[in-house]
């Protein structure tokens, strides 16, 4: 089995998980990774996306944030969550308000820098609503 | 000296008045409880955020390439204050005294010649503000609908100030609020938003790790920065809740414990003028009869 660590979903409002898990699927901004035990020092903003949690004992959770960060420690691993839902709960017709809100900030977009923001998001977005 | 009868019904209203403090009481004692759990909940997020700032602030340091939110416009003249109170009265001196902090700082940024600006969340401190500063309130935000602060809410009040500072609007940006110590004490704090005030947390023995940062350090904190005034906003407001649900409930104990006194009051001197009415009566009766 491989080593575990210990993982935190937080959220502003609360704390979602607290637990010691095996690895930590997490959508970077720069792509997907997994984090293992041992990782090495690191800092990454994350996008809209799933994470997938496998607990010590082989479980596995999946929760739907929506952007944030991760502070990433060899003894353990912080995933600072905008917002964040487990997958089972999510609401459906908040994705879609959020889906209509991204779409609204492309369209007033005042600059190419931030159309091309905006759509990232509201691609993430999509991806996201297809993929759950 | 009031009559039996005016007696009667002033106690019939103090009573009324009684029963009313007593469930805004109640009330407040109930909700006080869950503003505290929602304090408490979002306690982590705010522990680690502001961790990894002072972390990767060491890391980006104070370069030029560091974001304006974090170093400030390198100018001190216009000053933003964001002053949060409670929508509602009827709790002791909790708005007063946070406007009372608040106005203090205005006096001594004014009297050093410095231009102020307020930004009002919350509508008591709007009608205390008012009176004075009505020309150097640019904004305020009213919660009334709100039934529980969430994070969207602080998520406005953030991005009217970013947007503001964005267009030049401040160069100093300090938020007031109340801090939650118990129930029965609220201490008014001001605590500077822009610019950041980073590496004041302890750095720890994990947090001089060397990290790899994805993307880069700047972008992680050009995104974190924003998050992070956001967050302190979203705790500013979870406290005053807290405190002003616990002003609330010890304001209303204490009034629940004046009216006790004043119905005690007021029955005592209506038994007694009841009483001096019958031996009135009986004199009257004994008198009558003796003469015959």
């Amino acid at each position: 089995m491989a080593d575990s660590f210990n993982f935190e979903l937080v959220s502003p409002e609360r704390l979602l998980l607290s637990a010691t898990v095996s690895e930590v699927v997490i959508p970077g901004t720069d792509g997907e990774m997994t984090v293992m035990a041992h990782h090495a020092p690191t800092m990454t903003t994350i996008k809209p996306g799933v994470v997938t949690v496998v607990t010590s004992d082989g479980k596995s959770d999946r929760f739907v944030v929506f952007g944030g960060f991760v502070d990433i420690l060899p003894e353990g691993c912080t995933l600072l969550a905008e917002s964040a839902v487990a997958v089972t709960d999510i609401d459906r017709d908040d994705l879609g308000k959020r889906i209509q809100d991204a779409r609204e900030d492309v369209a007033d977009a005042s600059s190419d820098a931030v159309r091309q923001k905006a759509q990232e998001y509201l691609d993430h977005l999509t991806t996201l609503e297809a993929a759950i | 000296m009031p009559s039996l009868k005016d007696l009667k019904n002033r106690i019939a209203s103090v009573k009324a008045t009684q029963k009313i403090t007593k469930a805004m009481q109640m009330v407040a004692a109930a909700k006080l409880r869950r503003a505290q759990e929602a304090a408490e909940a979002a306690r982590p997020y705010s522990q680690r955020m502001a961790a990894v700032m002072s972390n990767i602030a060491e890391a980006v340091g104070s370069g030029d390439d560091a974001p304006q939110l974090m170093t400030g416009t390198g100018k001190d003249d216009t000053h933003l204050l964001v002053v949060c109170t409670a929508e509602r009265g009827m709790c002791g001196g909790f708005n007063s005294q946070i406007a009372r902090f608040a106005r203090d700082h205005v006096r001594r940024l004014v009297a050093d010649g410095k231009t102020v600006k307020i930004l009002c969340v919350g509508k008591k401190g709007y009608d205390i503000l008012r009176r004075e500063y009505a020309s150097m309130i640019i904004e305020r935000v009213d919660f009334r609908d709100v039934k529980q602060m969430s994070f969207a809410q602080a998520e406005t009040v953030a991005e009217k100030v970013m947007g503001l500072f964005d267009q030049g609007g401040f160069d100093v940006c300090t938020l007031f609020y109340s801090e939650f110590k118990s129930v029965i004490s609220q201490v008014p704090t001001a605590q500077q938003l822009i610019p950041a005030s980073a590496g004041t947390a302890d750095a720890d023995a994990s947090a001089s790790a060397i990290y790899d940062y994805e993307p880069s350090a700047e972008e992680i904190l050009e995104d974190l920065l924003p998050r992070s005034i956001k967050v302190q906003i979203f705790r500013a407001l979870l406290e005053n809740v807290a405190g002003e649900m616990g002003a609330k409930m010890s304001a209303m104990d204490n009034a629940t414990r004046n009216a006790g006194e004043m119905i005690d009051k007021l029955s005592m001197s209506y038994n007694r003028q009841r009483q001096a009415q019958i031996t009135k009566e009986l004199i009257e009766i004994i008198s009558g009869a003796e003469a015959l």
